[in-house]
């Protein structure tokens, strides 16, 4: 029997187990199999925080005309380690007249929900670290802890900047965490689930982005997850220009670094987070495996700065992989990785393109066009699930009706959010 | 009236266009759909790549000598010394020997010491111009930095001496004028002397 590759990882840790439980009494077996996910997330965690400091760079670098960093290892793939031991080197300067213990526990507490919230994300079929049932209710909790510790470390300063960066933040995220919520409420509605895996298996035929409420919905989702995470254009929290870092300007060394990777692993958990819900999860088109195989091995065959033999040994790798897994389809996780960087780029892309909200747009993006859009959004959701009869082709009318409803609400909040006019007022003695 | 929200959407395409010209294939799909671009990278990764800088570049002065070392067209005037605004130029000179007599090589006195301080120099070129004899250009080397503070900022007498040569070679159009210059010199110095005023009749 040939492996499936879908399901490598999956049956990889099972033999693992067979293997272990051969020297191990059966009680340890369910905690040697808890040990086993903690670990590979507790490795995965910074691995996928410290590259995505260089996609970020370079991907920004490369919206900017520039190249972004070149230098530390091939296309600079060795910049993040650096930056990793350049922040261990460095002195942790804690101000005077600061509470230390509060200063050192606030960026251990923003990583550790970040870390948290990958337990229960589906990164494939059969791939979620744990299937709770009630998933999108402990993301959703899990992920707002970081107001907390966002507030404790910069009331633990003793400092105005952070102060001041703090009071933005932890309005920001309350704020932005009410549409957010009320874009998954449509979601539960329609799947009538709150596991994320059952969420995604909802979505087999169908993903909800491609559904009117889901659109909406998704694209509410991601930008309020985008200002819950204080990634441009809503970092008023540490607004540079204005503020010097916001909330952590008074850290140094790792504990600057355990705030980045928080702030990084939380914009990942957006990314992925609307891609379980609305972007369909780890399902993909059935497209067999020999087009990504070949398509990678191109891409690495060509890398033409790579050392030759690793060059070499990976292309031979993927080469090899395509010839025994080439009828299979792409793997479900690969389906999932692939649309969460894609995301990811579309967060750069944002932050690329974007200047900062002021304080008031930032605000009235939230209450007074996102909420209201939400709760039309549950309602048109409603609307979609009644009435499922096909009217137009293939069209029921439910989607009709829904479609109309958004566009109309969208119109309405366009109108009603529009700046007043100022009164024109004359100066007498000025004219 | 258009869409709300759809300069947003405009913005991003820019953004888009611009991450696209820095590819090759990047490029090759935008010709694809009808976009004609060009390398949008403008980095030049400085130590492998050098900049193209204009001729009248300049950084650092030089001595300049013709042919040999021996033979500097510097006669320690110290002219430059003077006028040098942060006073960068130290020299020694001119040479004298035993008796106090000023030394000669060439027809000309020449210094004993010629010191420029890298660090201080502000490259602003006024040595070049009140030089009398041409003897100090400006040359377009920037790679100067040493790990020593002292010696290794402080260019002397031999580090500064380059030929003329080198001068026509890195600027071609300013060394023809100086060259024009010290050739109508020379064939003045040359010829006999004009004839005597004709005495008074």
């Amino acid at each position: 029997m040939i492996l499936s590759l879908d399901q490598v990882f999956v049956s990889g840790r099972a033999a693992l187990l067979q293997m272990a439980g051969r020297v191990l009494p059966p009680v340890l077996m369910p905690w040697l199999s808890i040990l086993m996910t903690i670990v590979v997330i507790a490795a995965l965690a910074p691995a996928v925080m410290m590259y995505l400091t260089l996609i970020e760079r370079k991907l920004l670098a490369r919206m900017q005309n520039r190249l972004g960093p070149t230098r530390v290892g091939v296309y600079g793939l060795l910049q993040p380690l650096a930056d990793g031991l350049k922040m261990l080197i460095k002195e942790d300067l804690v101000p005077r007249g600061a509470d230390p213990l509060v200063h050192l526990l606030a960026p251990i507490m923003a990583v550790v929900p970040a870390i948290l919230l990958f337990a229960v994300i589906p990164f494939g079929r059969n791939m979620a670290p744990a299937n709770l049932n009630v998933g999108l209710l402990y993301f959703l909790a899990v992920s707002s802890v970081s107001s907390y510790a966002i507030f404790m470390g910069a009331w633990a300063s003793r400092s105005k900047f952070p102060v001041i960066g703090a009071m933005r933040a932890v309005a920001q995220i309350i704020s932005y965490e009410v549409p957010g919520v009320l874009s998954v409420v449509a979601l539960m509605m329609v799947t009538g689930t709150m596991s994320l895996v059952g969420i995604v298996e909802a979505q087999r035929d169908q993903w909800f982005i491609a559904t009117p409420w889901g659109f909406v919905g998704g694209v509410i989702l991601f930008l309020s997850g985008i200002a819950e995470v204080n990634r441009t254009p809503f970092d008023m929290p540490e607004a540079e220009s204005e503020l010097v870092g916001g909330f952590h300007t008074e850290y140094s060394g790792m504990k600057f670094a355990l705030w980045y990777m928080a702030e990084f692993l939380e914009a990942f958990m957006v990314c992925a987070i609307t891609v379980t819900c609305f972007l369909g999860g780890w399902h993909g088109p059935a497209i067999p495996f020999w087009t990504l195989g070949l398509l990678l091995s191109v891409i690495f065959g060509t890398a033409t700065r790579m050392w030759w033999p690793a060059r070499a040994v990976l292309t031979l790798a993927l080469l090899g992989a395509t010839v025994v897994f080439g009828t299979q389809p792409i793997p479900s996780w690969a389906w999932f990785t692939l649309k969460t960087y894609a995301l990811v780029f579309v967060l750069v892309w944002l932050r690329g393109t974007f200047p900062r909200l002021r304080v008031d747009q930032l605000m009235g993006l939230a209450w007074k066009f996102l909420l209201p859009m939400a709760l039309v959004n549950v309602l048109a959701a409603g609307v979609w699930v009644l009435y499922r009869r096909p009217v137009l082709g293939p069209l029921t009318a439910g989607t009709l009706a829904s479609t109309v409803m958004l566009v109309a609400a969208y119109a309405i909040f366009v109108r009603l959010n529009r700046p007043a006019p100022l009164e024109r007022r004359t100066y007498l003695l000025a004219d | 009236m258009a869409l709300v929200g759809s300069g947003v959407l405009v913005g991003m395409g820019v953004v888009f266009k611009t991450f696209l010209e820095t590819y090759p294939w990047g490029r090759v799909l935008l010709r694809m759909v009808g976009i004609q671009s060009a390398n949008g990278i403008t980095t030049i990764e400085y130590p492998d790549v050098k900049q193209q800088h204009a001729e009248r570049f300049r950084y650092f002065p030089f001595l300049v000598y013709d042919q040999t070392p021996e033979n500097l067209r510097c006669v320690a005037c110290k002219i430059c010394e003077q006028e040098c605004p942060p006073a960068c130029i130290h020299i020694v000179g001119p040479a004298k020997d035993a008796q106090g007599r000023p030394m000669k090589a060439n027809g000309r006195t020449f210094p004993v010491e010629f010191d420029i301080d890298t660090s201080i120099c502000m490259s602003c070129r006024i040595c070049v111009d009140v030089c009398p004899f041409d003897a100090i250009e400006m040359d377009n080397d920037y790679e100067l930095s040493s790990t020593e503070r002292l010696h290794g900022m402080v260019h002397d007498k031999q580090r500064l001496l380059k030929p003329a040569e080198y001068f026509r070679k890195i600027k071609p159009s300013e060394a023809s004028v100086v060259d024009a210059r010290l050739d109508a010199k020379k064939a003045k110095a040359a010829a006999p002397p004009a004839a005597p005023p004709a005495p008074a009749a």
